[in-house]
């Protein structure tokens, strides 16, 4: 039996999700020409006014938002609302080393959690259950979310956040975690080690829900193996508001994006051209709901597929597909989002060449990075300890960049390929799409 | 008094330093001692050469990553106990060693040793105080 959190919006008619869309985003344009210089310079620029904007159908005579704007009118260029009118700030990290910064006032975060209330409820989460999150806390909005989405559902919250496995399985196994929420590799790695302390029959989780990387439909196989649970895909990015955007339901054949705050739609991504449903694009979302943060035609970069057909679980709201890829070069590296520039960037402060190579792999389930660099005359010594010294300047300078730790491998010079077109700066051998 | 080390940066990866030691065979550069310092990635290959400058000069042809650094060469006799009595004069001037390593040539009774510190001329003066033959460029090349 399917369990909604919401049902008479969850199944609501798609003349309903419409005219909610229509009013919504009639609103919201107004709210953002009124209170944002940034994008009503954008509308100028297009001449688009807000009393051009009538429905959904109008969508398409609005400018784009990218992360390039984001960075640009980074901290408070998009902000709509007065700063004491907010209540909380997420990050995530940008582009050459500027985070995206987003606000959030009261309503926002109480809509936010309400989505992601609605993704637990849809795994099969009650007041009963204990909800297990170890998604990282703090500036990351993967922790906030899942917390905020339990306390709204009334389940019995535990605030893991990332890391110190041992405690993570002494906790599911001493409290009876039941929902474990987190990234799929911790999950997948987080089975295997319970797998191997023979703890197997001490843990009693009943599903997961996982989400901010990519997996595959095999390692979906595998974490419900592994655990004896259901896994349960969820969708989200800071700017949007955080995980919850889209979640999945026990059909587990896409993610339902929460069309009463989110309108999604599939460009090109060259041309920026609309495309109808069913057809592969980038996927841009309008934020109809929120007020102090609200970004209209925000271009996500992730590719997928949006598909309207009737869901077995009785919810009415589109669904999308796992992101088959980028349309940008982000890689995200345990959950992190890494840009091939931010690495740029450091590599040519620390006097190193900019041809380097990022080689992305999964070893037991956990992502590594690693930097392939070539050798300069500047960094060489005859003593090993003087070009130990300079490599862990390069480690520590790219893991304050990143915020994860890259292995450096130095390399001899001219021997990373210089290509003739576009640069091949990435090598991800994970497979994930 | 010192003598040229070549150090070169090689890969850690089959081949690599075959490739580096052809290019010194092609140009008839003849090697007097050796070592290479190890890490999984890369190695340091030092070397002392019969002619450091052509050595420099081809390996600059070639694109490899490389230094000249002065270091010590002494001599010591080819006995147990020898190269102790070398070290314990450093330690006892407190002189920290970066890295050494030894080579033989055809004559018997001296075995040679190359230092690597950080001061060459403290080093030098403590050594020749007592009465370590420490070699220059030309001692070596005679060899």
């Amino acid at each position: 039996m399917e369990n909604y959190f919401q049902p008479e919006i969850e199944c609501a008619s798609r003349e309903q999700i419409l005219a909610w869309q229509n009013e919504r985003l009639v609103k919201t344009v107004r709210h953002v020409y009124k209170n944002v210089p940034y994008y009503r310079n954008l509308m100028e620029q297009k001449g688009v006014t807000p009393d051009d904007i009538h429905s959904v159908d109008d969508l398409h005579k609005l400018p784009f938002l990218t992360k390039d704007d984001l960075r640009e009118a980074y901290p408070y260029g998009l902000l709509a609302m007065p700063l004491r009118d907010c209540v909380r700030i997420q990050s995530t990290s940008g582009t050459t080393g500027r985070r995206v910064v987003a606000f959030y006032t009261q309503h926002d975060i109480d809509l936010w959690d309400e989505c992601c209330a609605r993704a637990i409820v849809a795994a099969g989460g009650t007041k009963d259950d204990v909800v297990h999150v170890c998604y990282g806390y703090g500036l990351f909005t993967g922790g906030p979310g899942l917390n905020g989405g339990s306390h709204k559902v009334g389940s019995l919250t535990l605030p893991m956040s990332s890391g110190n496995t041992e405690r993570q399985i002494q906790f599911m196994c001493d409290l009876g975690s039941t929902i474990l929420c987190c990234t799929p590799s911790y999950a997948a790695y987080l089975g295997e080690t319970i797998k191997e302390k023979g703890l197997k029959d001490k843990i009693k989780p009943k599903a997961g829900i996982f989400g901010a990387e990519a997996w595959s439909e095999e390692m979906r196989q595998d974490i419900q193996e592994l655990l004896g649970i259901k896994a349960y895909d969820i969708y989200g990015l800071t700017e949007i508001s955080g995980p919850g955007v889209s979640f999945e339901c026990s059909a587990q054949t896409g993610m339902h994006i929460n069309e009463d705050h989110f309108i999604a739609e599939i460009i090109d991504p060259n041309t920026g051209e609309v495309l109808p449903d069913g057809e592969k694009g980038e996927l841009v979302f309008t934020s109809i709901t929120k007020e102090a943060f609200p970004l209209i035609r925000y271009r996500t970069r992730d590719i997928c597929v949006l598909t309207r057909e009737k869901c077995s679980c009785g919810r009415t709201h589109v669904k999308m597909s796992k992101p088959m890829g980028r349309s940008d070069d982000m890689l995200i590296v345990k959950g992190v989002n890494v840009f091939p520039s931010q690495i740029e960037t450091v590599l040519i402060n620390k006097g190193y060449p900019a041809n380097y190579q990022i080689i992305v792999t999964r070893e037991n389930n956990s992502d590594k990075l690693e930097v392939q660099v070539e050798m300069v005359p500047e960094m060489f010594s005859d003593t090993m300890s003087q070009v130990a010294v300079k490599e862990k300047e390069l480690v520590d300078a790219l893991k304050s960049m990143l915020g994860i730790y890259a292995k450096v491998t130095l390399v001899a010079p001219k021997t990373i390929a210089r290509s003739e077109g576009k640069a091949v700066r990435i090598i991800d051998q994970r497979n994930l799409y | 008094m010192t003598v040229d080390q070549i150090s070169i940066f090689v890969e850690n990866r089959p081949g690599c330093l075959a490739d580096v030691t052809k290019i010194m065979a092609d140009s008839q550069i003849d090697m007097r001692a050796l070592s290479i310092a190890e890490t999984p990635d890369f190695g340091i290959l030092r070397a002392i050469v019969n002619d450091t400058e052509k050595t420099a000069r081809i390996l600059q042809e070639a694109g490899y990553i490389y230094s000249t650094t002065p270091v010590l060469a002494i001599a010591i006799a080819d006995e147990p106990g020898s190269l102790y009595q070398v070290l314990a004069v450093l330690k006892e001037y407190n002189i920290n060693l970066e890295y050494v390593y030894a080579f033989v040539t055809r004559k018997e009774d001296e075995a040679y040793m190359i230092l690597r510190v950080a001061d060459n001329d403290k080093a030098y003066e403590v050594l020749s105080s007592h009465h370590v033959k420490v070699l220059s460029q030309e001692d070596l090349n005679q060899l």
